[in-house]
């Protein structure tokens, strides 16, 4: 029993992450047409940036972390938006080239990171009571655990909320369902890409902090490794939908760390991988229609 | 005329790279040492190899119009399987390569069958599942038999005495060589035949071929299966080339590589892919050894660590080519006589 809760909360922490970098790639998708492939490096340039400049300001691991943490945020959505603005949106209307562009970038970054700071995996700022465990149920779980799935609740409700109450959310989700319909009303549809490309960028910049929190370290490779997982979670949760990410996300996490726990491990990929298999023969658009909600 | 010189051309750049070999020039810059050192031969079959490759890639790319995130499991398939039967079953040569050649048909037989369900960006995410299952596989090294992240080195007892040895890479170059014209003549043949013309039609327009009558799905089929097969045999070659198997081959980068060299080169155009394959590799190569030169270790860090990620350049040099150069660079010569076209009715420019 033990084991199953420690899986299980386990499995919702890695879930979480998947979910931060699924909802951003979501959005992008259902808005511009564009699959991000730049994400992955935008969560390796949120993580490193979160590093280094933990490491600049010095104090306590929490300290370093909460900064840090917000400074690599930052430099995420403003690295996006930069994205977005400069390479991106001169070739609207052309979205192989998009797809491509971002291809390019996603190599030239990791290459990039890789260069400045090396191969090597960087030891992450982890405060001790992230590791000190909490016993839920006679499991005891690491206290990071809970820390990612808060963050994740809190980013899926505010993400809801941004897109359900406010203008631009409203703009965003009329744009999912018809681009051309908004911008023949008058509304700058391209402002709502730049915002949601640098939202996207926050957002995989956040799931960069986090994995560094998760695993202890960062290396270069991560971006590439959670963007594959999120990939597969936002074609099984639908593209454009918030909750189908959160959802698949959940279940790609929990499916994952039962398989490698109870068959073997590096079984949990398989599966993952004939999940996606069995959804899209099922149910080729996802499991949830193309709408923002 | 325009005809004849359609063919006369390739036949002259097959003839001298069949020569190569024979050669002991020295091309400054480009190759750091004369043509028939083994050195060299290896980077230009590496060259050839991947000129090969990004063609069965633009088979679905370019000409039919699939976009696969997938294409590395085959290319991986033809080094693994390869390297374990010969060198964990101690299988014999031809046996291994029976094997392998069954292999290299039926797993994209059926793995087209399913992901060829779905279209678009669904079918990039199933095709790169699968291929991740593929990385999955061999980092999980099951049996011991793929060596994990270490790979695989290769038994040579089996291999023919031609293909062994530094001395004999100019039989591996010839190989790759011969490679290369295998894929360009089959890619050339698919594409001329009907079957060909029913897949650049589902590409421009996949409803209207239904319309006609057309189921084309087993078009794709056909298109997904020969070109993966013929991705399993450049990675035989590639196997004998480098002498081993690493589980770089199977990841989803190897995948995108092979992306940027068909749209360096022009997608679905006849030369394009395989010069961008050719020019890709031998950028990465060079740009490697560029990097470890004492002239640009010497530089401030700002330029230093930049020159010194060849990946870092050729996804910035990507980029550009996708901004100004859309039809890669088989759409230079064209694009060239559009601008000289273009300036010749304007004489009084010159004079003023």
């Amino acid at each position: 029993m033990s084991t199953f809760v420690l899986l299980t909360i386990t499995g919702l922490g890695l879930g979480a992450m998947y979910f931060l970098v699924a909802s951003g790639l979501s959005l992008i998708y259902g808005l511009m047409g564009v699959l991000n492939f730049a994400h992955g490096a935008l969560i390796t340039v949120g993580a490193y940036a979160a590093w280094w400049s933990g490491d600049q300001i010095g104090g306590s691991a929490w300290q370093r972390l909460l900064l840090g943490g917000l400074l690599g945020i930052v430099a995420g959505a403003v690295v996006a938006g930069l994205i977005e603005l400069v390479l991106i949106r001169p070739l609207y209307r052309r979205p192989v080239e998009q797809v491509l562009v971002t291809v390019g970038l996603a190599l030239a970054i990791g290459a990039l990171v890789q260069g400045i700071w090396g191969a090597d995996p960087k030891v992450f700022p982890v405060p001790a009571w992230m590791i000190e465990t909490t016993t839920v149920f006679g499991a005891s779980i690491p206290n990071d655990r809970f820390v990612e799935i808060g963050v994740a609740v809190a980013v899926l409700v505010g993400l809801t909320a941004f897109l359900r109450y406010t203008r631009f959310g409203l703009v965003i989700r009329a744009g999912v369902e018809n681009r051309a319909m908004v911008a023949a009303l008058g509304i700058d549809v391209r402002r709502a890409f730049t915002i949601v490309f640098a939202l996207g960028g926050a957002l995989a910049a956040l799931a960069g902090v986090l994995s560094g929190v998760y695993f202890g370290v960062v290396d270069p490779g991560r971006g590439t490794s959670l963007l594959i997982f999120a990939f597969i979670v936002v074609v099984i949760g639908g593209f454009g939908s918030i909750g189908g990410s959160a959802v698949a996300a959940v279940a790609v996490g929990l499916i994952q760390q039962y398989a490698n726990y109870y068959a073997s491990s590096g079984t949990g990929d398989l599966a993952v991988v004939l999940l996606l298999a069995a959804v899209l023969l099922v149910r080729p658009a996802g499991l949830a229609p193309k709408v923002a909600h | 005329m325009r005809r004849s010189a359609s063919i006369v051309v390739p036949v002259v750049v097959l003839l001298l790279l069949a020569i190569v070999p024979k050669l002991s020039l020295d091309i400054p810059v480009v190759l750091n040492g004369p043509l028939d050192s083994p050195g060299t031969l290896q980077v230009l079959a590496l060259c050839l190899l991947f000129a090969g490759i990004a063609l069965t890639y633009d088979l679905l790319f370019g000409f039919t119009g699939l976009l696969s995130f997938g294409h590395a499991l085959y290319v991986a398939v033809g080094v693994y399987v390869t390297a374990i039967a010969l060198t964990r079953w101690e299988w014999g040569l031809w046996p291994t390569l029976a094997f392998v050649v069954a292999v290299g048909i039926a797993l994209p037989f059926v793995l087209g069958a399913v992901s060829l369900r779905v279209g678009g960006i669904a079918f990039a995410m199933v095709t790169l599942a699968f291929a991740q299952a593929g990385n999955v596989l061999v980092q999980k090294n099951p049996y011991g038999w793929t060596g994990g992240e270490e790979g695989t080195g290769l038994n040579y007892d089996e291999i023919p005495d031609a293909f062994v040895g530094v001395l004999n890479t100019k039989n591996l170059y010839w190989l790759a060589l011969g490679y290369a014209v295998l894929v360009f003549v089959v890619v050339r043949f698919l594409v001329g035949s009907s079957a060909g013309h029913v897949l650049r039609a589902v590409r421009e327009n996949e409803p209207r071929v239904e319309v006609i009558g057309l189921n084309p799905y087993w078009f794709k089929l056909i298109a997904f299966v020969v070109a993966a097969f013929l991705a399993v045999l450049g990675g035989i070659v590639w196997l004998l080339l480098i002498g081993g198997a690493t589980p770089e081959v199977t990841t989803a980068n190897f995948t995108l590589a092979l992306l940027v060299m068909v749209v360096l080169g022009g997608a679905g155009t006849r030369y394009g892919a395989m010069i961008g394959g050719f020019l890709y590799t031998l950028l990465d190569q060079r740009l490697g050894a560029l990097a470890g030169s004492t002239r640009v270790q010497d530089l401030p860090d700002v330029l230093r660590v930049p020159l010194s990620e060849p990946l870092f350049l050729l996804g910035s040099l990507f980029i550009l080519l996708v901004f100004f150069v859309p039809g890669g660079l088989a759409s230079l010569p064209a694009r060239l006589r559009g601008i000289r076209t273009r300036r010749e009715p304007l004489p009084e420019e010159a004079a003023a």
